[in-house]
């Protein structure tokens, strides 16, 4: 048996955000998931590995941790020499690395995630789009995806020269964004266009996203 | 030694939380003081140092860097061996750090920075504080500090047996709170109450608000 278990959603962008993880390193895992539905993620038995009742958890053993974030950098540490490298062992790379991870969690992911609840989630679940709210972070996102331009016109990734977390943390919300109006602040900017086609073509991905059409 | 600057203003909370990792680690920096009121910040100069025209930004030797905890974790790692640890090297400790650094910033953060806006900021520049948004984030924060304070019960930090940056990064937005009228959220839970007085009180901190009552 598998000594990782990924607990969580194949729908929940953070659950995805760690299979793509899971998948670029080649770990065996086994997936278990949790019925938002039924409140699954609310109970005592998931409270135990997520005392904030969100998607995803990990196990290693007897490690449990959550925040999609910390568990892939757990993940790429840990598991260095197996499967893509996803974080530099130079010090000064992996400095870069560190800030275009910050800029998808504080800059990107704010309004992205917003974006893809009003335009994406909202829909799929019968609810209605708020379109002020959506206008408002399109605005946003369309301002930070400029500094992306600028970034990507002189440097292939984000952080660098490879392929990383840096990069890798943007897929969920970036696949959901896709399928909504939002495609063309991407399509409108080459560098990010062509960044974004590169990275959401990668196996390890369409594996994440066979798995979300399985269920 | 590589020489360091460190640019920002004191009252951002980003700066602050740079600064304090700059002293716990015992380095000597050059503090380049930016003129948020003539937005210096979003001229070209600043912009080259961070393209999103935010503080703070570090200069380390030819190295430029921005997003507050992406410069802390560079720092601590860099200077391992300086000052205060503020990570582990123990990968099983530095995941459940990386956990409670992702807390601070996904669950933490986003709510105590709005109440900061709203109780601190906003009557500084003569604006009116929303008492709406004030009692949606209060009843928020007091979510996740029923987490912590569960959490603070087992284990003496956030983190573990010791202070690290998963404590360190909170010290800013806190010190802010205490004095307002959110204080009594965190006055009223016995473990987190003691975490704080215990954060607060230490000379690096200490350090940071002698620098600031300088200015």
């Amino acid at each position: 048996m598998a000594a990782i278990k990924v607990h969580g959603n194949p729908l929940s962008t953070a659950s995805m955000r760690v299979l793509a993880t899971v998948y670029e390193k080649e770990i065996d895992h086994e997936f278990v998931s949790v019925d938002m539905r039924a409140g699954e993620h609310k109970k005592e038995n998931f409270l135990s590995f997520n005392p904030f009742g969100q998607v995803p958890a990990l196990e290693d053993g007897d490690l449990k941790l959550f925040e999609s974030r910390a568990i892939n950098k757990y993940i790429a540490c840990e598991y260095a020499d197996k499967g893509t490298q996803l974080l530099y062992q130079d010090s000064k790379k992996m400095a870069i690395t560190s800030v275009w991870m910050e800029v998808e969690a504080q800059q990107y992911d704010p309004a992205a995630s917003k974006l893809g609840w009003e335009l994406a989630i909202k829909p799929m679940l019968g609810m209605s789009t708020d379109t002020a709210v959506a206008e408002e972070n399109e605005a946003k996102l369309a301002k930070v995806l400029d500094v992306y331009e600028s970034r990507l016109a002189q440097s292939k990734y984000l952080g660098g020269d490879c392929f990383s977390l840096a990069d890798l943390h943007h897929l969920p919300t970036l696949h959901y964004l896709f399928g909504t109006q939002v495609k063309k602040l991407f399509d409108s900017r080459p560098h990010v266009s062509a960044w974004a086609a590169d990275i959401t073509a990668r196996p390890a991905w369409l594996k994440v996203l066979a798995l979300q059409s399985q269920q | 030694m590589a020489a360091i600057k460190a640019h920002g203003s004191l009252i951002s909370t980003a700066t602050n939380r740079v600064l304090v990792t700059l002293y716990e680690k015992e380095l000597e920096f050059e503090f380049v003081s930016v003129d948020m009121s003539t937005g210096e910040h979003k001229k070209d100069h600043f912009l080259s140092l961070n393209p999103f025209g935010q503080v703070p930004a570090l200069e380390h030797g030819d190295l430029k860097l921005f997003e507050s905890r992406a410069i802390t974790k560079f720092v601590a790692c860099e200077y391992a061996n300086k000052g205060t640890q503020l990570i582990h090297q123990d990968s099983k400790k530095m995941a459940i750090t990386l956990v409670w650094m992702e807390v601070e910033a996904q669950q933490y953060d986003p709510v105590a920075s709005k109440l900061v806006w709203e109780l601190r900021i906003k009557p500084l520049v003569g604006m009116v504080t929303d008492k709406a948004i004030v009692e949606e984030n209060e009843a928020k924060l007091a979510k996740v500090l029923d987490v912590y304070e569960k959490r603070l019960a087992h284990s003496k930090y956030l983190g573990g047996d010791c202070f690290t940056l998963a404590d360190l990064h909170h010290l800013p937005t806190l010190q802010y709170l205490l004095g307002t009228q959110s204080q009594k959220l965190f006055d009223s839970r016995p473990h987190v109450s003691a975490w704080v007085a215990d954060i607060t009180a230490r000379p690096a901190w200490l350090k940071v608000q002698a620098m600031r009552k300088k200015h």
